[in-house]
């Protein structure tokens, strides 16, 4: 439409004018489009150079094994893998439960002005700095327990879960409608049997989606697990211990000075991105395909 | 439990919801699961309950956590504790400065890079590309939001930093070096670098709510101005853009949250000195940073309550700012559109 318009104005006899007005609509798209390859060469760049360093130093060692002493080549992250795995398990644990009972409350219960202050809560707790959130669950657990542990970083990444996927819920389960539970009202079937039975289960699929994002965005958190979690050079499966966590350990290793242990920080980059995007990605697909039970909507 | 007001004609007009809870002293009828199917009910909303007034004890925690052991230091320092440039662990004496000015230059410098890329970006994929290629460009920005923030750190060390103090910094302290605000040795480690790093990772955010905000835009604005012979851009310019101008910057201001408490990217670029400088080529640290190196290693309790204060602080600012930044995307995306070109 707009270049019919334009060309319409070319013809006419406001040529001079309407020159300046079409190099000024080719120079704001060029403009445009140009922000556009500005923003992807990063993007493009970070993912080519995390394949390209990455993927020379992953080898079975690096997924097996747990790190050498400084100086030594090779060792692995195993350790980190096995310590990410528990703590975002824990973290699941805590945050997912939560996260979809007060998204079922804000959709099924809350449409009042006690919803919208739950609403807000979770808008607000959703931007709280990550390492404030560290903070919290240092001198929550942290300090009661006198050492740092797995379960005080699968608290602070539960803290972060929860208002994601609660929003994400209540989302939908709002998509749901409403003759589908009246239907389940009228066979005489109780509310809070609608609600888990028919409502939730057919917003299975967007919840599931809600979950993973939730579990995507912490997963690569870093800064809560510092003084949390802390890191462990050495294979922990205790929650009551320290424990080692993939993006720590690449923390640690990316501001080492050793080029080993950079070489080392590349190869869990890209393992910790891999992970992230296949969760997400194999989520994603059993959902479109149906297998998760009361998918098909 | 519908079935229950079937012999009680009375009933019927309401509405089939709110039945469940309308008649709890009638008798069971004998084909009904009995009352405790009603305390089944009354267990599960209180349990959902539960979990929404868990969010707000969640957020009452937090206040509670960050207030109570930042006692020590706000006793101890006062108001003075936000204007001290002193941070010295040895004799206990601290002020938080140099963190508040780090994370503010960092955070505005990212949004001067960041926001025009961020609403060309949207304002290109809403407007202008064709429709196929809506899609994939959308989808691929939000990728770089899926990037974990120690891999963005991980690249900048060895990627973004040597180019900067190869090529970027050596170029603008000769053209630019004269405003004061480019000079000193190119490390490239420093506040441009975080500010750099801090403006990808807050593109996608400022650009997908930049998109939302454009799409809410009604269409019969656009024709309308098409139709009084405006270019595209023009259209783009006095239609939509302008109506959509607070909802953006509600994008923007969402954008700065973000930034503010972005804590490990910067940290392995910023160069974590606790100084003022007025050139962004020098080290510098900010409140997330700070927080995120000293935490763990900090001995005495004035020292772990000083970081704790900044972390209180960091969390009242970032609270604000959201809390301003929601109310100006509601605004536009929730109210009447055309109240906003007034």
């Amino acid at each position: 439409m707009s270049e019919r318009s334009s060309n319409s104005v070319a013809q006419s006899s406001l040529l001079r004018i309407s020159l300046w007005r079409r190099f000024t609509d080719c120079f704001a798209t060029s403009v445009a489009a140009l922000t556009v390859v500005l923003v992807l060469l990063p993007l493009g760049a970070i993912f080519a150079y995390l394949v390209y360093r990455g993927i020379g130093s992953i080898n079975w060692a690096f997924l097996t094994q747990t790190p050498k002493p400084v100086g030594e080549a090779g060792g692995g992250m195993a350790n980190a893998i096995g310590g990410s795995v528990l703590i975002l398990g824990i973290a699941s644990l805590l945050g997912v439960p939560f996260g979809i009972g007060a998204g079922i409350y804000l959709a099924e219960y809350g449409r009042n002005r006690f919803g919208d202050i739950i609403r807000f809560t979770s808008d607000v707790l959703n931007g709280v700095p990550s390492i404030v959130i560290g903070i919290v669950a240092y001198s929550v657990v942290v300090l009661r327990q006198k050492h740092f542990s797995a379960v005080a970083g699968g608290f602070a990444l539960a803290i972060m879960m929860v208002p994601t996927i609660t929003r994400t819920t209540e989302e939908m389960l709002l998509l749901v409608p409403q003759s589908i539970r009246e239907a389940a009202y009228g066979l005489g079937v109780p509310r809070w049997r609608t609600t888990l039975s028919i409502t939730l289960r057919t917003a299975t699929s967007g919840v599931i989606t809600g979950v993973m994002l939730a579990f995507a965005r912490v997963a690569g958190e870093t800064a809560p697990l510092l003084f949390t979690a802390f890191g462990n050079q050495y294979w922990n499966l205790n929650v009551n211990q320290s424990t080692a966590a993939l993006p720590l350990q690449i923390f640690t290793y990316a501001i080492s000075p050793f080029d080993e242990w950079h070489r080392q920080a590349w190869a869990g980059a890209l393992v910790l991105i891999v992970l992230i995007v296949g969760a997400v990605a194999a989520v994603r697909i059993a959902v479109r395909r149906g297998a998760l039970a009361g998918a098909n909507n | 439990m519908a079935n229950q007001a079937f012999p009680r004609p009375q009933l019927t007009g309401q509405p089939v919801s709110q039945k469940t809870t309308v008649e709890p002293k009638t008798r069971p009828l004998p084909l009904m699961p009995s009352s405790s199917g009603e305390v089944a009910d009354r267990l599960f909303g209180f349990a959902m309950l539960t979990c929404a007034v868990a969010i707000l004890g969640l957020l009452v925690l937090i206040v509670y956590e960050l207030v109570g052991r930042s006692q020590l230091s706000w006793h101890a320092f006062g108001w003075k504790f936000f204007a001290g440039r002193d941070w010295n662990p040895v004799e206990e004496h601290f002020g938080a400065l140099p963190f508040i000015y780090g994370t503010l230059v960092s955070s505005l410098l990212a949004l001067i890079i960041a926001v025009p890329l961020a609403v060309g970006v949207a304002v290109f994929t809403t407007e202008m590309c064709p429709k196929w290629l809506r899609g994939p460009l959308s989808f691929t920005t939000e990728l770089l939001a899926a990037i974990p923030s120690v891999i963005y750190g991980l690249w900048a060390i060895f990627v973004l930093v040597p180019l900067l103090r190869q090529y970027v910094q050596p170029f603008l302290a000769r053209t630019l070096g004269w405003t004061g605000l480019f000079e000193g040795p190119p490390y490239g480690i420093g506040m441009l670098a975080a500010g750099i790093i801090l403006a990808i990772m807050i593109v996608p955010i400022i650009s997908s709510i930049t998109r939302e905000v454009l799409m809410v835009v009604p269409q019969h604005q656009r024709e309308g101005v098409l139709a009084l012979g405006a270019t595209r851009w023009e259209m783009i310019r006095i239609g939509v853009l302008r109506n959509a101008r607070a909802g953006i910057l509600g994008g923007v201001i969402l954008g700065l949250g973000r930034a503010l408490g972005e804590t490990m990217a910067v940290t392995m670029v910023i160069g974590n000195r606790p100084e003022i400088a007025r050139s962004l080529f020098a080290p510098g640290y900010t409140m997330a940073s700070v927080i995120a190196n000293e935490f763990s290693e900090a001995t005495g309790d004035v020292y772990l309550s000083a970081l704790i204060e900044i972390g209180l602080a960091l969390f009242l600012v970032t609270i604000v700012v959201n809390a301003l930044a929601r109310l100006m995307v509601w605004s536009v995306t929730r109210g009447l559109p055309a109240r906003a070109h007034v």
